[in-house]
């Protein structure tokens, strides 16, 4: 750049934030993880690695395995799901796409709170759905029925939808649907449009989605916490507990830099998984 | 003109009106029953629950802090990431892919890790929790996004206005604010109401870093919830959801908008 130091100077405030308000905080909780929880719950300067010993605990490895499998069944919900919302939103005409779009992305831009609240609302006593099974005389027990493992996914992958919808429909809205055409005059039926057709074109999206998917569902804890009821226990409310709760935040810390590590992990065996296929083809 | 695009299969559209019901199912049954009345086992329309719920000493003064705090933290958000796109698609300053490994890093963490490493932070450097933590921590979640959204129209436009800016003489810093801003102003028009969105919805970040009597709207709301649900509660949620939707609506416009004034100085 020639000139103005201002301007150098000005263009310095984005990095020296990144560096001040997530780099520093990151390295802080890296370096926490291996420190001592005080008597009254403060932190002691005394190294150990006591608190990984303890997180591999099998009583901790469990949790962490709900948390990836229930992230993992979200991610595939999400591509079962948003491969036709994609796909109908990128053959709809122009002028409704953007409306489609608008619609699937109000979960992402609205609240979650306010989206569980509203699932409470629907499910909870006298609520709608109470009404209905108790009108079509249909048992049901209304402590489970405000709070279940059905409740944790439909949260789960109606909030997460839109990060597979929108790589999905990025690829399908450029596609060249000539291939379609070509291939239902070679007389293709519907499934072998999809399997033939379509999806090996969607790989790489699909991937991006998958991962868009499941990094933020790893780490949540609202879902879980107010829909699940107090049976589910996840890697997100277990992190949450050390830090507000028992307030013991070596441990928490070192929670949280496994989960980082396991997400480095995912992107890395997505990673490959891409690069092998790209040397297929 | 674009040619038309084969229908997908009966199944499809099937699959696509489900999902449109299953997000949307919730949130009507939220909306119609801010609106009813139960009383004696008659029901019927009111807007009793919505005045309540703008009169309540608790609920109201959470959703001001929510929306000070979206404002405050789109307006530095979309500012630092107005420079953070110049500093990474103009200048190339000194460290800039640094900053672009930054960006990243964000946009790839994990909320929750971020709240608690800026709570732990807040609580080393000796920062109180107060709303401007909040603040702080909304900035840090929405700057890669603001930046994202500036950079792709800064990529649209022509290097070659400000060569031509300066070949009449303009300074650099005349080259930033007569060239480069006013071409940006949609852009920074999608930044500012897409970080808005982002941090009025938040709700993990300002859990962690908000401090005592400084709850904002999820937060609140999210606690109230654990001790049961209220038609006044209803009434606030459905109000704040109608507000995140327009908000989402005036995005979605002001993104079009953007895309077609990309258009007219585009790199050929």
């Amino acid at each position: 750049m020639r000139g103005s130091r201002t301007l150098e100077w000005l263009a310095r405030i984005p990095l020296i934030w990144y560096l001040a308000f997530l780099l520093g905080p990151l390295c802080l909780v890296a370096v926490t993880s291996v420190l001592t929880r005080g008597p009254y719950g403060g932190v002691v300067w005394s190294g150990s690695l006591e608190n990984y010993i303890r997180a591999f605990d099998p009583l901790y490895l469990k949790i962490f395995w709900q948390s990836i499998w229930l992230s993992l069944a979200t991610s595939v919900l999400c591509a079962f799901i948003g491969f036709p919302v994609a796909w109908a939103a990128a053959t709809a005409p122009p002028k409704r796409r953007a409306m489609i779009l608008f619609l699937v992305s109000i979960p992402f831009l609205s609240n979650l709170v306010i989206r569980i609240y509203a699932l409470k609302v629907l499910t909870g006593f006298d609520g709608p759905l109470s009404y209905l099974l108790t009108a079509f005389g249909i048992p049901f027990d209304p402590f489970t029925l405000s709070q279940n493992q059905t409740l944790v996914f439909y949260g789960m992958a109606t909030t997460y939808l839109p990060f597979m919808v929108f790589p999905l429909f990025n690829a399908l809205e450029r596609f060249d649907y000539r291939l379609v055409y070509a291939a239902e005059d070679l007389g293709a039926t519907s499934t072998q449009i999809i399997t033939k057709v379509l999806l090996p074109n969607l790989k790489r999206p699909l991937l991006t989605g998958i991962l868009l998917v499941f990094i933020p569902a790893l780490g949540e804890f609202v879902i879980p916490d107010l829909l699940g009821g107090a049976r589910t226990m996840l890697a997100g409310n277990l992190i949450t507990d050390q830090f507000l709760k028992s307030r013991d935040w070596p441990f928490g810390s070192a929670l949280a830099v496994l989960l980082i590590i396991f997400i480095c992990l995912f992107q890395l065996v997505i990673y490959f998984a891409d690069r092998k296929r790209g040397e297929n083809t | 003109m674009e040619r038309s695009r084969p229908q997908p299969p009966a199944w499809v559209l099937l699959v696509f009106w489900f999902a449109i019901a299953a997000l949307f199912l919730p949130l009507i049954v939220l909306i119609i029953s801010s609106l009813l009345e139960t009383s004696g086992g008659d029901t019927r329309f009111t807007f009793r629950w919505y005045e309540e719920a703008i009169s309540d000493p608790v609920l109201l003064p959470a959703l001001g802090r929510s929306l000070v705090v979206a404002f405050f933290s789109a307006a530095f958000a979309t500012a630092l990431g107005t420079l953070g796109a110049l500093a990474l698609y103009r200048w190339k300053t000194r460290g800039y892919q640094i900053l672009a490994l930054m960006a990243a890093l964000s946009l790839a963490l994990p909320e929750l890790v971020l709240a608690l490493s800026l709570l732990s932070w807040f609580a080393l450097i000796g920062l109180p929790l107060s709303l401007s933590t909040v603040v702080i921590g909304h900035i840090t979640l929405s700057l890669p996004f603001s930046s994202l959204v500036i950079a792709a129209r800064m990529k649209a436009l022509s290097p070659r206005l400000d060569d031509a800016g300066r070949d009449l003489g303009a300074s650099e810093w005349q080259v930033f604010s007569k060239i480069n801003l006013p071409l940006l102003k949609p852009a920074l028009m999608t930044s500012f109401l897409l970080c808005f969105l982002l941090s009025f919805d938040d709700f993990l970040v300002a859990f962690f870093t908000t401090g005592a009597g400084s709850d904002t709207l999820p937060v609140t709301l999210y606690s109230l919830m654990k001790s049961g649900l209220t038609p006044k509660l209803h009434a606030l949620a459905s109000l704040t959801l109608i507000g995140s939707s327009v908000l989402c609506w005036l995005l979605l416009r002001s993104r079009l908008k953007d895309e077609a004034a990309s258009n007219e100085f585009v790199n050929e």
